[in-house]
């Protein structure tokens, strides 16, 4: 294997500094934190969002938003939780620990590296942008559904080609993180060896790669139905509306468990150091990540059972989407089995992934219950659903990637944060996040649906809790950029091996690690 | 500091949310009560699933917590080094697919016959529009539309909300207690869903293609719902009210109104572009 | 200059946020173009400009520093699974047309046909514009009844092109050979001839869609049949485009010198890039015009 060699750039400049650094770094490190600080941006603005929803739903009537803007609003709010926090969320991580993980001098295609990034604030304008435009942004919800989403103005195709580039730039980052773990492993860092995050990673790169190619194509199709008078959705030209959710969803499935495996993967280390105990049934943790994977995409009719399916379809795929809860039974029990008689502490980074374990498998279990297609006909389309999916996507991914990010940010910046504001934050979190949340199961089982503005008066007390905890969810997430900034500008110095308990490569370099790191590779026992 | 920060948090959110909670509340925490037979099937599934995963997570978590709390650090533990033990993996791999099997038999039974649309007494089409509902009796042919009546003074928060605010029509469906009523489900527009809670129905209503469901209403009572499909703008205001009556109430409820509608040539243009407030409620067939 | 056992990292460099800015440029000037907007034709054609411009500019950097020896074997394998990977979305990519063509005609058209209450007396079957498919064709032209359209047959220029494309899978092969042979006259001329073969291919491809929209009553308009058709093919026909594209300039660089009997990977994937438009359109000549 090799070493490394930077001594020729193509254009034989000296490197750029300023702005232009930046935008022409080719370096994994630069353009990881670039991706988070992306992410965590993104998080704010489709959390403004979402704030400005609850504050129209915090009691009956409209006040904030007109029914139109609410729409905007809600699917503005996804788009942007999705493919603008979590997906670039844990590119972030992974550009960053990848190549520290497995001994790798860089990504392996380092210029595509810095193209996938920098896609991303572009097609953001472009997506944020459709929002001033006359007829508003897409109205139709993250899901797009035609032939709602035939109807609407250039926002909407505005909204079609940012997903185009959101599909190149993630397309791209997959196969360079792909090519990286296949190629650029140290001499000894088996396949069996690799740290868990490196595999639940390997395995996303191989679900973005299937299907992002494939919700690029339904938007496609979108396009050419809304401009260029194709029928694929059209029932008077032989199309069908349900085509749309069936690509759709064949996407869409799979594109939830990329946004929960590299979590499941951060989870995998962070247990084991802070319990000072090896990982339990790695093994059984790497078959169950890809039977995850395996089974994704297998399920994705799921999200349709009212559609009105033959009886074959909705069976089968109920029994489909139950057969996920053994591997992922799996995942959890063994998180429990790594604690089990360990030695454990609880800094800030263990709290958030105990918490994840507790409070993804909520989400999980509410899941479960929604694959029952008798009882989804009662949940589909209700709060109970957005119940479910911010448990598996706020307290799942985005409460690992704090997590991950306490972790790891003493090794990135060299400082240790501050552990006190930490805990603070991690609780306000927790329980604002419940009372946000949990509430809505409530809210959809009495038969509130959901993308609606306004509501009738008995879902009232609940959607004031709820509205109240979001709130106090956002102020706990400013606490958090403070905190980052915190550390990021200085604080006590971290050593090389930041927690006591941490095993790997990466604590193995020093903190900070210098911009290139395993120039030449490290010999792994 | 970071001591405290677990016990005030909470106290400091429930005091926040007790705050706000106001006289009337409403704090219903499960589906309602069930007014046709596949209802409450549902509801009893819906009830053993839930506490089934209540008593896993139950479980799940007891260990989890123990070992939070007896195997920490600060309190002199050990880390033991174990990391496999096969019997316990097959174990946990087994018993969770067992369950799920226990699950999965009562969700298809109950789902067969959910799908079984045959030996219906009537059948009333149903067809979903930006944004209101369009209600036939196929047998009669007899039709009418139902639109939100709800004032846009209250929405708009002018005037008090009644008691029905959003839940009310202008023409609700009438239909007969007893009697085994299959719907057929399609739309002119965009997709709709048709739901009502309490007869534990919800299907889409696609444009160009017909789904079907059937329910049996055992009681008689007003029994209110909403479009569950989001159908832009307005899809938050196109309620759905069913009032079910005893059969021989209904028929001749029906074959008033079938006689009377004979009478009138329709007259109501469909302006795509109409919303709950620029359409007049009165301007309706039958009303 | 680099030893074998070096992985080549680059500084840094300006091409991705060139072609960013093209991209985003394209997608706004199409976006704006879509609903009328002046400057959305000039927006788009800066875009492409740039998109050009870039990809002179990136493509000429890698293979500077290729030529330049800056490449071990790990850079080659990289590359070597980067192409893969990437044809493997556009496998994914052309999935999803399938998909629509195999659900539209094993369920929604049979769906229809047998819906009496919304379209009584619709026949389904394959091809079909649809039960509104009055509305789709022929309502502005006299020599076409409504709803009917003519379908191309396989037996004619499909099957022609199909030798044509399997026949430039085994040119380009033997390219491959001469080129690993050092034998460069001959590697000059099969490489030639498959880029000619790609050319005819979309010769009589736009002959044939220029008879269907002048004679047959099939467009892109012609209900869900049209639609699928159009697509598939004209997006295979885009990446055959492409790939003539690239195999042009892999002989342009031949005609320079370029590659190594044994370090020729812009070669090999410009072929495997070939051997995939060629499996694609097996696919096609199979569901789309056989069956
Ligand atoms: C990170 C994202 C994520 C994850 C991980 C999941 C995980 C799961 N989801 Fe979820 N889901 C979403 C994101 C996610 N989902 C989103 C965004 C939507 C809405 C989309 C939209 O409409 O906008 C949705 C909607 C959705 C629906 C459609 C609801 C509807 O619209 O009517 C369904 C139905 O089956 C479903 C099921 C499941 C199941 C079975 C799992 C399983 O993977 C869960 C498995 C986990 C467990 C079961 C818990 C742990 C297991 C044990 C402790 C073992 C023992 C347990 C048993 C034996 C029961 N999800
Ligand atoms: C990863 C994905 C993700 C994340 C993290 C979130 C986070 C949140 N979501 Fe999101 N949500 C979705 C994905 C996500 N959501 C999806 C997929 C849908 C479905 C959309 C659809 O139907 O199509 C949805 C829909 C959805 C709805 C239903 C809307 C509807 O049906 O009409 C609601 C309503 O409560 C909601 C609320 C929230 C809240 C309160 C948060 C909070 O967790 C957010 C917390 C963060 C902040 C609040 C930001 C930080 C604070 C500030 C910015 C403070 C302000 C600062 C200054 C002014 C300086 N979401
Ligand atoms: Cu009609 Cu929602
Ligand atoms: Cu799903």
């Amino acid at each position: 294997m090799a070493s490394i060699d930077t001594t020729v750039s193509h254009d034989n400049h000296a490197q750029p500094y300023g702005i232009m650094r930046w935008l022409t770094t080719t370096n994994h490190k630069d353009i990881g934190t670039m991706y988070l600080v992306f992410s965590l941006l993104m998080l704010l603005v489709g959390g403004l969002m979402a704030l400005l929803i609850r504050a129209e739903l915090f009691e009956p009537g409209l006040q904030v938003l007109d029914p139109a803007r609410f729409n905007q609003m809600t699917t503005m709010h996804a788009l942007v939780m999705i493919f603008g926090a979590v997906m670039p969320g844990f590119v972030g991580f992974a550009n960053w620990q990848v190549p520290l993980m497995i001994g790798a001098p860089d990504m392996a295609l380092p210029r595509l590296n810095n193209f996938s990034f920098w896609i991303l604030p572009f097609a953001f304008t472009l997506l944020l942008g459709s929002l001033l435009t006359a007829d508003g942004g897409p109205a139709s919800g993250w899901t797009l559904y035609a032939p709602l989403s035939v109807q609407g103005g250039m926002g909407v195709d505005m909204t079609i080609f940012a997903i185009h580039m959101m599909g190149v730039s993630s397309i791209l980052g997959a196969i360079n993180i792909i090519v990286t773990i296949f190629n650029l492993r140290a001499p000894g860092m088996t396949l069996m060896k690799m740290p868990l995050f490196v595999w639940t990673w390997l395995i996303t790169a191989f679900l973005l790669i299937a299907v992002m190619p494939v919700l690029a194509g339904a938007v496609t199709m979108l396009l050419t139905d809304r401009h260029f008078g194709t029928a694929f959705f059209d029932p008077g030209g032989g199309g069908d509306p349900v085509m749309f959710q069936h690509i759709f969803w064949f996407f869409g499935h799979p594109e939830v468990y990329i946004m929960i495996l590299p979590a499941f993967g951060i989870i995998s280390q962070i247990i084991p150091t802070f319990a000072r105990k090896p990982l339990f049934g790695y093994d059984s943790m790497v078959f169950a990540t890809a039977a995850i994977a395996f089974l994704s995409f297998a399920v994705w009719a799921h999200h349709m059972f009212t559609v009105g399916m033959p009886l074959a379809g909705e069976l089968y795929f109920m029994y489909a989407t139950m057969l996920i809860a053994v591997p992922t039974g799996v995942k959890i029990f063994n998180w429990v089995a790594t604690m089990w008689r360990g030695a454990m502490t609880f800094e800030t980074p263990m709290l958030f992934a105990v918490s994840v374990v507790f409070l993804f498998t909520i989400g999980g279990l509410s899941g479960l219950m929604l694959a029952i297609v008798p009882a989804d006909f009662q949940y589909h389309d209700t709060y109970f659903v957005v119940a479910h999916f911010h448990y598996v996507l706020f307290s799942g991914a985005v409460m690992a990637m704090m997590g991950g990010a306490y972790y790891w940010l003493p090794k990135w910046t060299g400082h240790r944060y501050n552990e006190t504001l930490g805990k603070w934050h991690f609780w306000l979190t927790a329980v604002f996040f419940n009372i946000t949340f949990f509430p809505q199961h409530f809210l959809g089982l009495a038969g509130m649906p959901r993308r609606i503005p306004d509501y009738a008066l008995q879902f009232t007390e609940f959607n004031m809790v709820s509205t109240i905890g979001a709130f106090g969810l956002g102020i706990a997430q400013l606490l958090f950029v403070y905190i980052v900034v915190r550390c990021i500008m200085g604080g006590a110095r971290a050593d090389a091996r930041v927690w006591e308990g941490a095993e790997g490569l990466e604590w193995t370099l020093p903190s900070p690690p210098p911009a290139h790191t395993f120039t030449t590779p490290p010999k792994i026992a | 500091m970071s001591r405290i920060a677990p016990a005030l948090t909470p106290t400091l959110a429930a005091a926040l949310v007790l705050m706000c909670a106001p006289a009337r509340a409403a704090w219903d925490l499960n589906l309602p009560p069930p007014v046709t037979p596949m209802a409450a099937q549902i509801l009893d599934l819906h009830n053993l699933i839930l506490w089934i995963c209540v008593v896993i997570f139950i479980g799940v978590f007891g260990v989890m917590f123990y070992s939070t709390f007896a195997h920490r650090k600060s309190r002199g533990h050990r880390a033991a080094q174990f990391s496999h033990n096969t019997r316990l993996e097959i174990l946990w791999s087994v018993i969770p697919a067992v369950i799920l099997v226990v699950m999965a038999v009562p969700s298809t039974l109950t789902l067969i016959e959910m799908e079984d649309t045959t030996r219906s007494d009537l059948s009333v089409k149903i067809t979903g529009y930006q944004w209101f509902w369009e209600y036939e009796y196929m047998d009669s042919g007899y039709s009418f539309y139902s639109r939100l009546s709800t004032p846009r003074e209250q929405i708009e928060n002018r005037a008090a909300k009644g008691e029905h605010y959003l839940l009310e029509v202008d023409n609700e469906l009438v239909l007969p207690v007893g009697k085994k009523v299959r719907f057929v489900l399609t739309a002119n527009d965009v997709i709709h869903a048709w739901w009502v809670p309490k007869l534990g129905i919800k299907k889409d209503a696609i444009p160009g293609y017909v789904s079907e469901m059937w329910a049996v209403i055992e009681k008689e009572g007003v029994y209110r719902g909403q479009c569950a499909e989001l159908c832009g703008k307005d899809h938050g205001f196109m309620p759905i009210v069913v009032r079910a009556v005893p059969a021989a109430e209904f028929e001749a409820w029906l074959g008033e109104r079938a006689a009377s509608a004979a009478n009138i040539t329709e007259t109501v243009t469909l302006d795509p572009g109409a919303t709950v407030s620029d359409v007049d409620p009165t301007v309706t067939v039958g009303g | 200059m680099s030893a074998a056992g070096h992985y080549y990292v680059p500084h840094s460099s300006h091409w991705p946020i060139v072609a960013t800015v093209g991209l985003f440029s394209m997608g706004l000037g199409f976006a704006m173009t879509l609903h009328h907007l002046a400057a959305g034709p000039w927006l788009m054609g800066a875009a492409g400009g740039v998109l050009v411009f870039m990809m002179f500019g990136w493509f000429g950097a890698v293979i500077g520093e290729s030529e330049g020896g800056h490449y071990n074997r790990d850079v080659d394998m990289s590359f070597r699974m980067c192409m893969g990977w990437f044809i493997f979305s556009e496998v994914m990519f052309f999935g999803a047309f399938f998909g629509a063509l195999f659900y539209a005609r094993a369920l929604a058209v049979p769906w229809l046909a047998d819906n009496d209450l919304l379209w009584f007396g619709y026949e389904g079957g394959w091809p079909t514009a649809g039960p509104g498919g009055e509305e789709f064709i022929g309502a502005d032209r006299a020599d076409v009844a409504p709803g009917q359209f003519s379908t191309i047959g396989a037996w004619g220029i499909p099957l022609l092109n199909t030798a044509l494309l399997l026949a430039s899978s085994v040119t380009v092969t033997i390219a491959h050979w001469a080129l690993q042979n050092n034998q460069r006259g001959k590697l000059l001329f099969w490489l030639a001839v498959t880029v000619l073969l790609g050319a005819l291919f979309l010769f009589y491809q736009a002959v044939e869609y220029v008879h269907a929209y002048s004679e047959l009553g099939l467009t892109l308009g012609t209900g869900v049949y049209g639609a699928t058709f159009f697509m598939l093919t004209g997006f295979h026909g885009l990446h055959v485009t492409i790939g003539a594209v690239i195999l042009f300039i892999i002989w342009l660089r031949c005609l320079r010198g370029h590659f190594k009997p044994d370090h020729h990977f812009a070669f090999e994937a410009g072929a495997w890039y070939w051997h995939f438009v060629d499996t694609v359109w097996v696919g096609l000549f199979i569901f789309v015009y056989v069956l």
